[in-house]
């Protein structure tokens, strides 16, 4: 804990809004109280939460060594909600609305992340600034300190409403219908703190979109998506909105559903207000795996959930900050410090000219491009966000932008002056050519600080980007303009469902040891504002993932019929000749003494595990028997996916749900060989007594979520007869298996004593 | 003025040579068997940020790491919590604390070895110590006094010189070899 944090109210308290510093003061009391256990620790969760202050793993104090789990021996004081030690470190998350940064936040951002942090601050797929390693009594300093320069963390995590996040090249894209980016400061600001927006059962996140066919914004994955759009009523031209509502990735991908094709722009206050109620007073408060809004929709179709927000919105009390916060908006352009210039002729600098090719993009402005600075990772250091603020504050009007792809750009660089940017750039390590190419790959936190990472997304990430770097400008253009994206796990924080090539982390056991796997998520799509979701096709070890990588690109390159696009091809050749292409690497281990790395993770030399789970003590049949049903489970998913692919939407639901039972029975066979799954009910039913109701399947985060899964299908089998029920079918059922897999890990490990 | 969160790194002699994967092995080793003094927590790996913190060894009380900012490897001790004492103390304690794990890691990798001729401290904490002429004109004499009666040499060159943005602190020249292991010993 920092000495100075008392000094800093003071000194800041003519630099901090009222109601910023009336909220920081609040959650300093709230922290006092927790301190002195005079707040529930539940309530004390959420609250921090709502301020953005986020556990971080190993916060229930235990960390696997890699051979058996150690306490971490945090000092005996009262806890940060439950299982969460006092003072243990946690994520601080930055609300950044639609990623727009200036300078002086660009400081203050820096010096936090010297002063609290570990010298790194880290941009998120969401536009959010995240420090890790943050002490909890060091929060409300460093909210002031945030606040000084009118950024707040309030709402940036827990059952909010979350950062509204948009298209970075909002105002300036060539493409777009106009600059959404008052909207977007106006949505900010109205549901910030909104009374009707304080009951959520889970986040609600919103997102801005300047057109229909970029992914930039992401409009489409969003509760609340809100596209540009402009309409010709005798022949006057009127701004609007398209209206979509209820997307979201997750274990439960949906794409979101229209609202309204064209909002006027009055009507975005009131309606968004109208479905927050909506969400506040129906949606799920119980189920946390079904309180998302996209749930709610689905419960009540989009018809009804379209009347009921009309109806709501014809309701409410007149609210003057629906015209005032929109009011004058044209006057909220953003202008260029420097005059248009013209692009300079090329000298030979090759890593230049290679950056200026696939880091610039023409701006609608004459004379003017935006520059991506390409972040490894999302990371940057204390001294590169000064760095970035000095090119701001020299080529433009300090005009900068967090994307959803984990990079910053610098808007309205005047094209004379791109050669000095580019060195100012390079100078402080940031000239990295290939924004948003194949070797610009996405990763969410995975297993380095998230409490719930399987697998290394980073490390992963890390990886794959040194070997393509090597490669660079010699990649073919068909396979540097992929997307790659990585997750730790299926929560799809990196959101892996809209790359070319996703990953996201699972784990398996092989050699009677647990080793770090990857699914690889195909048919996805980033093109056409991320207009298809991917399925995953097979779990690759993790040390095998970057052969998985050259072996499809090669055959992609080798097979596509000219200029076929990646999401064209996966869909051509099918999923099944990917999964021949790379069955052989999902077999055959290396004997761990052999090769002990294979067994370890990417950048973390620890034997792979998760939690405390070591070498088991169950071996033998019942070890063969559990695995030969699971691989025909996970067989029977894939299958699925096939059908669902040939449009038999049916089938492929039936499928899913035999996928489950095979995986419930392979469980049971643990205990009770007589089983069969000739007989569903009586696999339920035995899965049920022994696994549900003891809770020995209970997930530690998401409880009894996937167990329902499995009880949901059996009710309804053949409920899950169209594409979208099918699609939900086949992904719950891929996530039952995955609980499953975790279940019989925990056994083998702890030995549960299981028979009832 | 009361110095407090003291961060120091000293510096790597020449050009580093030495497998960070295999630093971050032992710093996973230090932490399962909690080998150092202070409560350690996470190994983290930002070998993919150009001159950034490269490879380090999260604790409770203070962070370590084998620093690449500005180019130079160096590693580092940034202590978090605060410590009773007089300045001399918590100045101390910071180099004690990086000699000691400079040397730990010059055992265990014979290729890597720390300058005995340099250091650089920051107090990375700037409501205390503002990088500003009050704060060097406040500081210097301690640091010089520091130098000479604590670490019983003499500094050749004391340089402030920063982006007045960053935390406040110096590079110090050392006129003679400071006998790490010694002050790891203590
Ligand atoms: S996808 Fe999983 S591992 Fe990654 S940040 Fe989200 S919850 Fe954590």
């Amino acid at each position: 804990m920092k000495a100075s944090n008392p000094l800093w109210k003071e000194r800041l308290a003519s630099q901090v809004p009222e109601h910023l510093a009336v909220e920081i003061d609040t959650f300093e009391t709230e922290i006092e109280l927790r301190s002195q256990d005079k707040i529930d620790e539940k309530v004390f969760a959420e609250t921090r939460l709502r301020r953005g202050v986020y556990g971080q793993r190993y916060d229930n104090g235990q960390r696997s060594d890699g051979n058996e789990s150690k306490t971490l021996a945090f000092a005996d004081k009262v806890t940060k909600g439950p299982h969460t030690f006092w003072d243990a470190p946690g994520m601080q998350r930055i609300k950044i609305p639609f990623g727009g940064l200036n300078p002086e936040q660009l400081e203050v951002l820096a010096d936090l992340a010297e002063e609290y942090s570990d010298g790194i601050a880290h941009v998120t797929t969401r536009q959010d600034i995240q420090l890790h390693f943050i002490h909890i009594e060091d929060t409300p300093a460093l909210m002031r300190r945030l606040a000084a320069v009118n950024i707040t963390t309030r709402e940036a995590c827990g059952n909010s409403v979350r950062n509204v996040t948009g298209c970075p090249y909002m105002g300036v894209c060539q493409d777009e219908a106009f600059d959404a980016t008052p909207y977007a400061r106006a949505l900010t600001a109205f549901l910030l703190g909104h009374p009707d927006a304080q009951n959520f059962g889970r986040k609600f996140k919103p997102s801005f979109s300047g057109c229909s066919q970029h992914a930039c914004g992401l409009a489409q994955m969003h509760d609340l998506g809100l596209t540009a759009v402009i309409r010709e009523v005798d022949g006057v031209e009127q701004r609007g909105f398209k209206v979509v509502v209820g997307g979201g990735l997750g274990a439960v991908p949906r794409q979101a559903k229209v609202l309204d094709e064209f909002m006027a722009p009055e009507e975005m206050l009131p309606t968004a207000q109208a479905i927050a109620r909506l969400f506040g007073r129906h949606g799920e408060k119980k189920i946390r795996s079904r309180a998302r809004l996209k749930f709610l929709i689905e419960k009540w179709g989009m018809d009804k959930f379209k009347e009921e927000v009309l109806a709501e919105r014809a309701k409410l009390p007149e609210d003057p900050r629906w015209t005032d916060l929109i009011a004058d908006i044209e006057a909220d352009e953003e202008q260029p410090r420097n005059p248009p210039g013209e692009m300079p002729q090329l000298n030979g600098n090759v890593q230049m000219n290679h950056w200026i090719r696939t880091n610039l993009r023409d701006q609608r402005q004459d004379g003017y491009v935006t520059a991506t600075i390409a972040l490894p990772l999302g990371d940057l250091t204390p001294n590169q966000l000064r760095s970035v603020a000095d090119i701001a504050r020299e080529f433009t009007n300090g005009t900068v932008r967090a994307t959803v792809e984990q990079n910053l750009v610098l808007r309205w660089i005047s094209k004379s002056d791109v050669p000095a940017v580019f060195q100012a750039l390079d100078a402080a390590g940031l000239g990295e050519p290939g924004a948003c190419s194949v070797s610009d790959i996405v990763a969410c936190p995975g297993t380095d600080t998230c409490k719930l990472g399987i697998s290394s997304s980073r490390g992963l990430a890390a990886e794959l980007r040194n070997r393509l770097a090597i490669k660079g400008v010699q990649l073919d253009q068909a396979i540097q303009d992929l997307h790659i994206k990585i997750s730790g796990c299926f929560n799809s924080c990196g959101q892996h469902h809209v790359a070319d090539i996703g990953f996201y982390g699972v784990s398996r056991t092989m050699q009677g040891y647990k080793v770090p796997h990857f699914q690889v998520v195909l048919g996805g799509q980033w093109e056409e504002n991320a207009g298809s979701y991917g399925l995953p096709v097979v779990a690759i070890p993790s040390k095998r993932v970057p052969e998985a990588l050259d072996r499809i690109t090669d055959f992609y390159l080798r097979s596509r019929e000219s200029n076929e696009r990646f999401p064209k091809f996966i869909k051509r050749i099918g999923k099944v000749r990917v999964r021949e292409l790379l069955d052989d690497l999902t077999k055959d281990a290396p004997e761990h003494d052999a090769d002990p790395t294979f067994y370890a993770d990417w950048a973390d030399p620890r034997q792979y595990s998760i939690g405390d789970i070591g070498k088991g003590e169950c071996a033998g049949e019942v070890v063969t028997q559990y695995e030969f049903e699971m691989t025909a489970a996970e067989r029977l998913v894939f299958e699925a996916q096939v059908q669902l692919d040939e449009d038999d939407a049916a089938a492929a639901g039936q499928t899913g749900y035999k996928a489950m039972i095979k995986a419930a029975k392979a469980l049971v066979l643990i205990q009770y060989d007589d089983v069969t799954e000739d007989d569903p009910d009586e696999v339920v039913e035995e899965f049920k007594e022994r696994y549900y109701d003891t809770e020995y399947f209970f997930d530690p985060f998401a409880g009894a979520k996937f167990a329902d899964y499995l009880f949901a299908a059996h009710e309804s089998p053949n409920d899950a007869s169209t594409p979208d029920s099918a699609r939900t079918r086949i992904e719950e059922a891929q996530l039952f298996i995955e609980a499953v897999h975790t279940c019989y890990n925990k056994i083998r490990t702890v030995g549960l004593k299981l028979n009832v | 003025m009361e110095l407090q969160h003291v961060r120091v790194k000293l510096f790597v002699d020449g050009e580093l040579d030495v497998d960070l994967e295999k630093v971050m092995e032992t710093f996973h080793g230090w932490v399962a068997n909690q080998s150092l003094p202070e409560l350690l927590i996470d190994v983290v790996d930002y070998r993919h940020v150009p001159h950034g913190p490269s490879v380090m060894l999260i604790g409770h009380e203070a962070d370590y790491g084998l620093d690449n900012t500005d180019g130079r490897y160096g590693l580092i001790y940034n202590r978090k919590s605060a410590l009773d004492g007089t300045n001399d103390d918590r100045l101390a304690q910071a180099i004690r604390s990086a000699a000691k794990v400079c040397t730990l890691l010059e055992v265990e990798f014979p290729s890597l070895k720390f300058s005995l001729r340099e250091f650089e401290f920051t107090i990375n904490d700037r409501a205390i110590a503002p990088n500003n002429a009050e704060t060097k004109a406040a500081c210097e004499p301690i640091i010089t006094a520091f130098v000479q009666g604590r670490l019983g040499v003499a500094s050749s060159n004391s340089n402030y010189d920063r982006d007045p943005r960053s935390t406040f602190g110096a590079t110090i020249s050392l006129e003679s070899d400071l006998d790490w292991a010694a002050l790891a010993a203590q």
